[in-house]
């Protein structure tokens, strides 16, 4: 009875994980510029494999219950390698939109760039200083 | 050593899938920024397809091999996007 439950939990977890792993290949496809890609392509991709890794790390609990130590080492693995996506994806996703925008890559149906009115905000401060120094 | 079964065949059959559609954006992508995005989404596409290969013929030394592709993947997304960046390194 407990078998089945948690091959139902796993498969459950499974395909929700594909699902959200599928979205993030078509949002990469049909999204109009950089940014809503990333968006896409980075968000998707890490809810996706938090629920993938989950099943992963619920089939070595299974097989640790029935008595195999070995579920044990995947069960912890899987979850450093969880840990690992769960902290690098992220700041990935950051640094690249941060590097698209400063190399100059602008939003297409953008009505406003607050980032960009930002800098020139500063830009203008630091000319002013320079100036008032000189 | 176990065979495959058939739900990890699906799950890593729609995983590379996903993988051929960053591709096309890899190929098709207008600007360099483009291109960086289907790279870090085929990253984590990998890491998560070489889980399911762990799991699925229980051998751990595939998840070890994960973690370190992540770590090392991490490293090189932060490289290419200071280099996009511009500037002072």
């Amino acid at each position: 009875m407990l078998d089945m439950i948690l091959t139902s939990i796993i498969y459950l977890l499974l395909a929700i994980g594909v699902f959200f792993n599928l979205l993030a290949g078509i949002g990469l496809l049909r999204f109009p510029d950089v940014y809503t890609r990333l968006h896409a392509g980075t968000k998707c991709t890490t809810f996706g494999s938090i629920f993938i890794i989950g099943s992963v790390i619920l089939i070595g609990l299974k097989t640790w219950y029935l008595g195999d130590v070995n579920g044990s080492v995947l069960t912890i693995h899987s979850a450093v390698a969880l840990i690992a996506i769960l902290l690098t994806n992220p700041t990935g996703a950051h640094a690249i939109a941060r590097a698209a925008h400063r190399s100059g890559v602008m939003p297409e149906n953008a009505v406003i760039d607050e980032l960009q009115i930002k800098g020139k905000k500063q830009k203008k401060t630091e000319k002013k200083e320079t100036e008032d120094h000189t | 050593m176990i065979e495959l079964s058939t739900e990890y065949f699906i799950v890593l059959l729609a995983l590379f899938l996903c993988v051929a559609m960053a591709m096309i954006r890899i190929v098709k992508g207008p600007t360099a920024p483009d291109r960086v995005v289907g790279f870090d989404t085929i990253n984590t596409i990998v890491i998560v397809s070489m889980v399911i290969f762990g799991a699925a013929y229980q051998t751990v030394i595939y998840i070890d091999v994960a973690i370190v592709y992540a770590l090392l993947s991490f490293v090189s997304t932060l490289f290419i996007a200071r280099y996009l960046q511009g500037g002072d390194f």
